[in-house]
């Protein structure tokens, strides 16, 4: 399908180097430096936004200066970073190029910029032999092109970025924007409130099964900037929607920080499937630089029998800060979490989910991958809630973890809390390391040490790469095994 | 961990009037100085926010001090009314405290060779009590620690000789009179000679209906190749506080096994840390907790892999109906240098009623590569296959369902290797089953 030759240029590349780290010479406009009232107000003008947007934010700027100064950032999770400086990043960043409205057609794009999603591997041409898969990209602060539209169009589905939403849309927006991850939310959600640029947005009306997978490719560009995109996605009534999310950022020895909110909202009978992998700049061998990732994800089954199945291949990012959750509202509802999160070097990830059940008959699985290699610290964090309202909730969770190495951690922090009789929960943990005998096994039959980790590792993994799309599970698993590189021996 | 903000006088009015009346040798002023300055500096748990480790549990009655400590023991006790109301054989060595004060007349002296088991008050000059005591529970730890160790007077002083296998049961008992609310700080230091064998049992028991603020700490010390079985049995009234630290230091190839048993109390909370600090320590730490009505039992399990070779294994069941709530926070903790540790964490709930929550937390953290750790944790109804069962073959439900709590309790209570004290707890067991089975729904 889309990508075969995504798959090829990213194999053949050199080892253990990080192979998206380039940097794009595009001339871009930013806004100055720091977080204050006139810059979010400088956001919102630039994107010509409307009132009742403007107030919003400002809403949640103010509500954010109050956490800074009284509780500052979370600090519960295991991850340890210097400060941030929340004065010395770009809000904004944009490419000139871009500048005013929405690229008409592909051929309005900036050439330099449609040569780097092509470096990436995210053709942005809508080529007949690479059909099936809608794509939004997303360069630092702005959408600079997304395909298939008119297609999508004839089934009145909307995907496009965040921005034209606000324009054309903005019923759907402003009914939909905060209903799910409100601006009070957390540190990092309400400064994304604040300052979000853009993101894509995607509904799907009543009763259309989504005939392609939408995709999203975020590339964060510009030294010292943050970015905070907002991704939004409506499955009304009986719709289906399959969505991907992909994410690189130039190599650079400054730590770049993302604060991105995504809110899923699924309808009666509704489905979206949300899979990513997340593969921003992790940072140098020696633990310089790298993105921050502090994300906020979640999703709600608010009608019955709807479903949300969040699935995230995380190798990027020197931290990562991130709990894609699913509040299951309607009775029969589903929540799903497959994940693997792998951290090599000096990268900590601190990730999990959380399923709260509020519906009759909800039922969520979890199952959680965690990689450490080198002085990697990788820890699950994940919360199940009960509530008394939910009866015949059912939750079964598989927690792994493995170590390449004896200088990185493994942890696991699961909260379950339970509030009705009628539940039935069931929770299971194992950490260790490769097995020695699996190893000796393999290099008997010839495998190099490397290899031989690799097969392991790959069938370790099975249960949640086949969760993703095709094209994008092929990649995942040469991205485990380049981020694995120099691990082993 | 985050800090209250209210002090309570009468903490520090008790504080005075303890070292007025009850002058220690120097080395005793100035630990319970330091706990005092500490427990003064950070007061009682009770902030909400951030505050992890009793994020399920709510202390604020604590702060408010509206309990009476007092000095000495005021109220006389008969051995009948022990030999009913708590675990109890003639056979046994015995130290009863009476509201936190020994009670000579009550107690039995120890039967084995050998074995020291004192009131504090007569082993002051003894060297191992110097050496051990607030060596594990160190007072900057945690308020609890440190408010125990400023009331430092009374306490339990064990010592097992080497090589001595100890065939006597020697049991802990602190007891709270009626006719008051009393704060007790009961405190104990058992440590146990190079290839000992012993079983050590505390129980705590109420026996009037007053709320109690009972906090006790007790040390274990394994000394290499050391046995230990521990068996704490919490059996207080409805209204009572009762926050309880164990701290456990284990040298190598030593193992602790120990059983904790709790129902009854409003809050009854269990911090067991065990420190497996040289290679070859073994602990298992099991427990059973049922909660009814308005009760909490707040389990606080945690393991410490320092050294290679080291196995823990933490396993908690607990049956929970009426509007109870039960929190198991287990954690594992494997070091650098802990390569080969083997863990593994199981916390299995039986939930009977709509009003009833649990909150667990079975944790790992690890740091070495080479080692072997697991957990789970489930919560639920009873099978109801296993009631169809029973039912078809004619058995009530009121039977079929008490069977079923039963057998879940009987995986715990079976272990106990004391007999007279299984007999104790699966008594507690039997009369506390009607009271789940009422509140079910």
């Amino acid at each position: 399908m889309a990508t075969p030759n995504t798959i090829s240029r990213k194999s053949d590349l050199s080892a253990g180097e990080y192979k998206w780290g380039f940097v794009t010479e595009v001339e871009e406009d930013f806004a100055p430096k720091g977080l204050s009232e006139d810059i979010v107000r400088l956001i919102s003008a630039k994107k010509d936004e409307p009132e009742w947007l403007l107030e919003w934010r400002l809403r949640s700027y103010n509500h954010w200066v109050k956490m800074a100064k009284t509780q500052g950032e979370p600090t519960w999770a295991k991850i340890r970073y210097p400060t941030i400086d929340y004065n010395d990043i770009y809000y904004y960043a944009a490419p000139k190029s871009s500048q005013g409205k929405a690229p008409e057609s592909l051929d309005d794009v900036d050439p330099e910029m449609l040569a780097t999603f092509e470096k990436l591997g995210i053709p942005l041409q809508e080529r007949e032999k690479l059909a099936g898969v809608a794509i939004d990209a997303v360069f630092d602060s702005v959408s600079v092109a997304t395909t298939y539209t008119k297609q999508l169009g004839e089934l009145g589905i909307i995907f496009c970025s965040f921005s034209e939403a606000v324009k054309n849309h903005p019923d759907l927006v402003q009914k939909y924007l905060g209903s799910v991850v409100p601006y009070s939310d957390n540190f990092f959600a309400t400064l994304n409130s604040a300052v979000f640029s853009d993101g894509s947005f995607a509904y799907i009306p009543p009763g259309v099964r989504c005939p392609m997978e939408l995709m999203t490719y975020f590339r964060m560009n510009a030294e010292g900037t943050g970015q905070f995109e907002r991704t939004l996605i409506i499955a009304d009534k009986g719709a289906y929607v399959s969505y991907l999310e992909g994410c690189t950022a130039p190599f650079r020895k400054t730590s770049q920080l993302h604060a991105a909110v995504v809110e899923l909202v699924a309808l009666e009978d509704a489905e979206i499937k949300y899979s990513t992998i997340q593969n921003w700049f992790p940072g140098t061998k020696e633990g310089e630089g790298g993105v921050y990732n502090f994300v906020t994800k979640r999703g709600i089954c608010r009608g019955a029998n709807s479903k949300i199945s969040w699935t995230q291949v995380e190798t990027g990012s020197a931290i990562t800060w991130k709990y894609p959750s699913v509040i299951l509202q309607g009775d029969n509802s589903v929540g799903e979490f497959y994940s693997v999160a792998l951290t090599n070097n000096y990268q900590q990830a601190d990730t999990g989910t959380k399923m709260i059940h509020i519906g009759k008959n909800t039922k969520s699985t979890i199952v959680a991958k965690g990689i450490s290699a080198g002085h990697g610290q990788n820890t699950y964090r994940g919360q199940v809630k009960i509530m008394p309202s939910a009866e015949n909730a059912t939750n079964h969770t598989q927690c792994d973890s493995l170590l390449v190495g004896d200088k990185c951690g493994a942890h696991t922090v699961p909260y379950i809390e339970v509030r009705n009789p009628t539940a039935r929960l069931e929770h299971e943990a194992s950490t260790s390391k490769v097995s020695d005998d699996q190893l000796f096994y393999l290099r008997s039959r010839g495998l190099s040490e490397e290899e031989a980790h690799h097969m392991i590792i790959t069938g370790w993994t099975r249960d949640v790469i086949k969760e993703l799309p095709f094209e994008f599970a092929m990649e995942a698993s040469q991205l485990l095994k380049v981020s694995l590189e120099g691990a082993v021996g | 961990m985050t800090l209250a903000t209210a002090r309570g006088e009468k903490y520090l009015a008790d504080f005075k009037a303890l070292k007025e009346a009850r002058p220690a040798p120097d080395w005793l002023e100035e630990l319970r100085q330091r706990g005092w300055d500490h427990f003064n500096s950070v007061g009682f748990p009770t902030e909400r926010r951030g505050n992890e480790l009793f994020k399920y549990t709510n202390l604020t009655p604590l702060d408010r001090g509206t309990f009476e400590f007092q000095i000495g023991q005021r109220v006389a006790v008969s051995p009948e009314t022990l030999r009913e109301r708590a675990p109890w054989s003639d056979d046994w060595t015995t130290l009863v405290f009476i509201d936190g004060w020994y009670s000579e007349g009550l107690s039995r002296p120890a039967a084995d060779a050998g074995v020291t088991a004192l009131n504090f008050a007569d082993a002051e000059d003894r060297q191992p009590l110097r050496e051990h005591l607030a060596r594990y529970a160190t007072v900057d730890e945690s308020a609890f620690m440190a408010l125990n160790t400023a009331f430092l007077a009374d306490g339990a002083y064990v010592r097992i000789p080497d090589d001595v296998q100890s065939k006597t049961p020697i049991h802990l008992l602190f007891v709270t009179t009626p006719g008051g609310s009393r704060a007790t700080y009961p405190r104990t230091l058992v440590v146990a000679g190079t290839n000992s064998r012993s079983s050590v049992i505390e129980s705590y028991i109420s026996l009037g209906d007053e709320a109690c603020f009972t906090a006790p700490v007790a040390e274990y010390v394994l000394e290499p190749g050391a046995g230990i079985d521990h068996l704490r049995v919490l059996v207080e009234n409805e209204q009572t506080f009762h926050i309880g630290t164990t701290r456990v230091y284990q040298s190598n190839d030593s193992t602790f096994s120990s059983i904790s048993f709790a129902t009854g109390p409003r809050i009854g909370r269990n911090d067991l840390h065990t420190l497996l600090d040289a290679p070859g320590a073994e602990c298992t730490l099991h427990g059973l907790y049922l909660t009814t009505n308005r009760q909490q039992i707040d389990n606080h399990v945690s393991t410490t892999h320092a050294k290679p070779h080291g196995t823990s294994h933490q396993f908690y069941k607990g049956v929970l109906s009426g509007n109870s709530r039960a929190v198991f926070s287990g954690r594992v903790l494997v070091e650098k240098d802990a390569q080969k540790s083997v863990a593994d964490q199981r916390d299995l709930n039986l939930i009977l009623s709509h009003g009833a929550e649990i909150d667990t937390k079975p944790s790992l953290e690890i740091y070495a590569d080479d080692v072997k750790c697991s957990h789970g944790a489930t919560a639920g109804h009873g099978d109801p296959a296993a009631l169809f069962y029973m039912r078809s073959r004619g058995i009530d439900e009121a039977t079929a369902q008490a069977m079923l709590v039963r057998g879940f309790a009987a995986e715990i209570a079976d272990e106990i290797g004391v007999e007279a004290l299984r007999e104790y707890v699966q008594r507690v067991i039997e009369d506390t089953i009607p009271l789940l089975l009422a509140e079910a729904d």
